[in-house]
């Protein structure tokens, strides 16, 4: 132990002696060697080509008008792709699962004498809740999630990041926080923890804050299919997806202002302290692999996020029957709390069924479509697909739009369910990642409710200002 | 027809016919591999192409922060392997670039194998040149052969092993190109088929070599068994907290060449 502790005496005495700038002179010496081996062994083949692609393509993606237009609108295009094509497929998927299969396994169990309250809990909460799932969300999933990682594998995401990188500087934050942002369009958690590349503990705060205000995978779905029923069906056909997507992504970067401004809000106040600098490199432009892309966003997204969806669903499902059929006096559990909060919901222009959605939707974001789905359709006690004829469309977004109308959404329910899904608390798992990522409790309690408080906030607001104007 | 067979058994083609993925499975390894670069060079696709694993990759800077460990059976070896977050050096003080160091100097891996990016190599070879600071026994992928072509750079592998003194590969991971041959040096450098002798930074630091020879001799004096004791006498020259207390506490006496790390 002697030894050790004269080694570092003798370290603290030499580091007087060699001077402040020893740490350039390494670094100086190691930068001399690797561009003298590296002249060396790297030769150019004939001319440099005159005409350089990668940088010509850069300048329009990355320029100063042309970055942002063209932002949004390959987001659009991305978007309206996914909305015209997951019209088609889901409306086959939701006529084997839910006008089909439904049917047959709830006359399948009667027909063998399983008491009622069985055949409810297993087949009208678990398996539609599953059924709900898999058709409202698999064929956006497997549209958008492709499309959006070939542009993640062509190298477009950094040049997002590129563009981003400025404001989020002048905001006070790190310049990094566009590439952790970007990272939770994918996945929240996945951004959360993308934030270790951020050294200073003050941006990085900031940077988890609001990697909420990014919309993740479980929440795509929710905003294309509110989209196409309430903003695509206020105006003509043939106009209706482009206005659908223009509506999706309007709530992309309306989330990506709100972390704009609440960072800013954030660094002002109780995160003061400056901006660091750093350099990004932007990587190459690289020819995607179309099978491969095809394959792994299929796999690690599509299906990954989907079975996430179905693995909560079906509890959740379990969840919603119980509290639509267990009645004290004569109204169920869920007619309780819906009817106790509508006054509240009212006043921001949601309803009960979307509040209770929410609750029962912590752990996923993703069903909370079909949570709402089922508690209107339970609450309402409207019969679905079992060939009584209320609702036997093939269509299913029309089968959604019917169930919601009947449930009383107005247009004002579906903007104020986009914007709330855009500001709401983060999923369970986000959660308990930011409590990992910064062992804090206060920093996790302000990371869930502040979105909330905000989501609550504009909300209200929107309301009111719909109820002057559109009366 | 001895001869024969034995130089089949030499040529990674034949060997490559034995490379069992093993994904996860990382019982009994015989090796540990470190995997370190740049980010965006490319190193979870070669982790994913010699592990069989789906690690998700993105062309984009730190992607991989945390890190991720898969194994592989070449031979009669049985690998495991380390994928490291991307850093451009390992000098500085953030998270990812102190996981990079700390596995690579804590946790000694038998090979550590730097993926560069082909197409910038120059910038490439600064953390090239700091890792073999560190470790003896390194193997170096030349990633991105085929961009390279496109922008019509070539790099003279043979005289670039010379320089650095560790074999090296050029690859294109993407399209499984130079897999077998990066296998094939991982092996050798392993088992201690290949000797390297790497690039020790040549100019030396001007007035202070002394010091570090100085503080040299007193670390090998209590710690004969360090591999690495100039990059510890610089890092404690420069004040690096994390060598300090590895110091103070001993625990770099742990540290042993990878030769008699598996004893």
């Amino acid at each position: 132990m002697l030894k050790t502790e004269e080694i570092l005496s003798a370290a603290h005495k030499l580091r007087w002696e060699v001077g402040e700038n020893f740490h350039d002179s390494i670094l100086e010496s190691i930068y001399k060697d690797a561009s003298s081996i590296a002249g060396k062994v790297i030769t150019r083949v004939g001319e440099k080509p005159k005409f350089d692609l990668d940088r010509f393509i850069d300048r329009v993606v990355t320029g100063k008008w042309t970055g942002f237009p063209i932002m949004f609108l390959l987001l659009a295009f991305v978007f309206w792709l996914t909305i015209i094509g997951s019209n088609i497929p889901s409306g086959g998927i939701s006529f084997i699962l839910v006008d089909t299969i439904h049917p047959f396994l709830k006359n399948l169990l009667n027909s063998i004498q399983t008491p009622w309250w069985i055949t409810g809990l297993l087949i009208d909460g678990a398996y539609l809740a599953g059924a709900w799932v898999v058709s409202v969300m698999l064929p956006p999933m497997a549209i958008f999630f492709p499309l959006f990682t070939l542009l993640e594998d062509f190298g477009y995401l950094p040049r997002v990041a590129f563009n981003m990188d400025n404001l989020y500087r002048r905001v006070g934050a790190h310049g990094k926080q566009a590439l952790t942002m970007s990272m939770g369009f994918g996945c929240n958690a996945a951004g959360v923890i993308a934030t270790r590349i951020i050294d200073s503990p003050r941006e990085r705060i900031i940077a988890i804050i609001t990697n909420n205000f990014s919309l993740c995978n479980g929440r795509w779905p929710t905003q294309i299919l509110i989209a196409t029923i309430f903003i695509g069906g206020t105006v003509p056909t043939y106009l209706a997806g482009i206005a659908s997507a223009g509506a999706v992504v309007f709530i992309a970067v309306l989330g990506v202002v709100f972390s704009l401004i609440v960072s800013w809000g954030l660094s002002k106040t109780v995160l003061k302290g400056e901006a660091s600098a750093f350099s990004l490199e932007l990587p190459p432009y690289r020819r995607p692999r179309l099978m491969q892309t095809l394959y792994t966003s299929l796999i690690d997204r599509t299906i990954f996020v989907l079975w996430r969806a179905v693995i909560f669903a079906v509890p959740a499902g379990i969840v919603i029957w119980l509290v639509a059929n267990l009645e004290i006096g004569s109204l169920s559990l869920a007619e309780h709390f819906i009817h106790s909060v509508d006054p509240f919901a009212f006043f921001i222009g949601l309803n009960g069924v979307i509040i209770l959605a929410y609750v029962i939707a912590i752990p996923a974001n993703e069903i909370v479509v079909p949570t709402v789905l089922m508690l209107t359709v339970l609450t309402t006690k409207m019969a679905v697909g079992s060939g009584t004829g209320v609702m036997f469309e093939l269509e299913s977004v029309n089968e959604t739009a019917n169930i919601l109308h009947a449930g009383g959404w107005t247009a004002l329910t579906g903007i104020n369910l986009m914007l709330f899904s855009l500001l709401h608390n983060p999923c369970s798992t986000t959660i308990y990642t930011i409590y990992k990522e910064t062992k804090s409790m206060k920093w996790t309690m302000i990371s869930t409710f502040l979105p909330i408080a905000l989501g609550l906030i504009i909300c209200f607001f929107v309301t009111q200002v719909w109820r002057i104007i559109v009366g | 027809m001895s001869t024969e067979n034995s130089n089949c058994a030499t040529c990674p083609a034949h060997n490559l016919a034995n490379l069992v993925k093993l994904g996860i499975d990382m019982s009994e390894f015989d090796f540990v591999v470190a995997l370190a670069g740049n980010p965006n060079t490319g190193k979870s696709t070669v982790f994913n192409n010699l592990t069989g694993l789906r690690q998700h990759t993105g062309n984009w800077p730190g992607k991989t922060v945390g890190r991720a460990e898969g194994g592989f059976k070449f031979g009669d070896k049985r690998f495991k392997i380390v994928d490291l977050p991307g850093t451009y050096s390992l000098l500085s003080t953030s998270d990812d670039e102190e996981v990079a160091r700390d596995f690579i100097l804590f946790g000694q891996p038998d090979v550590t194998v730097i993926v560069v990016d082909a197409t910038r190599l120059e910038r490439n070879l600064n953390l090239v040149l700091q890792v073999l600071e560190i470790t003896d026994r390194a193997v170096l992928c030349v990633n991105l052969i085929d961009e390279a072509a496109r922008h019509k750079i070539q790099v003279d592998d043979r005289l670039l092993s010379k320089q650095l003194g560790i074999p090296v590969v050029l690859a294109a991971a993407r399209q499984g190109i130079g897999m077998k041959e990066l296998l094939k040096s991982i092996h050798d450098v392993a088992s201690g088929q290949y000797i390297c002798k790497p690039h020790r930074l040549s100019s030396e630091i001007g007035n202070v070599s002394h010091a570090v020879d100085a503080l040299n001799k007193k670390i090998i004096e209590a710690f004969p068994d360090l591999p690495n004791t100039r990059w510890i006498a610089l890092r404690l020259l420069e004040g690096d907290q994390k060598v300090i207390e590895a110091i103070s506490s001993g625990e770099i006496g742990n540290l042993k060449p990878a030769e008699t790390f598996d004893e």
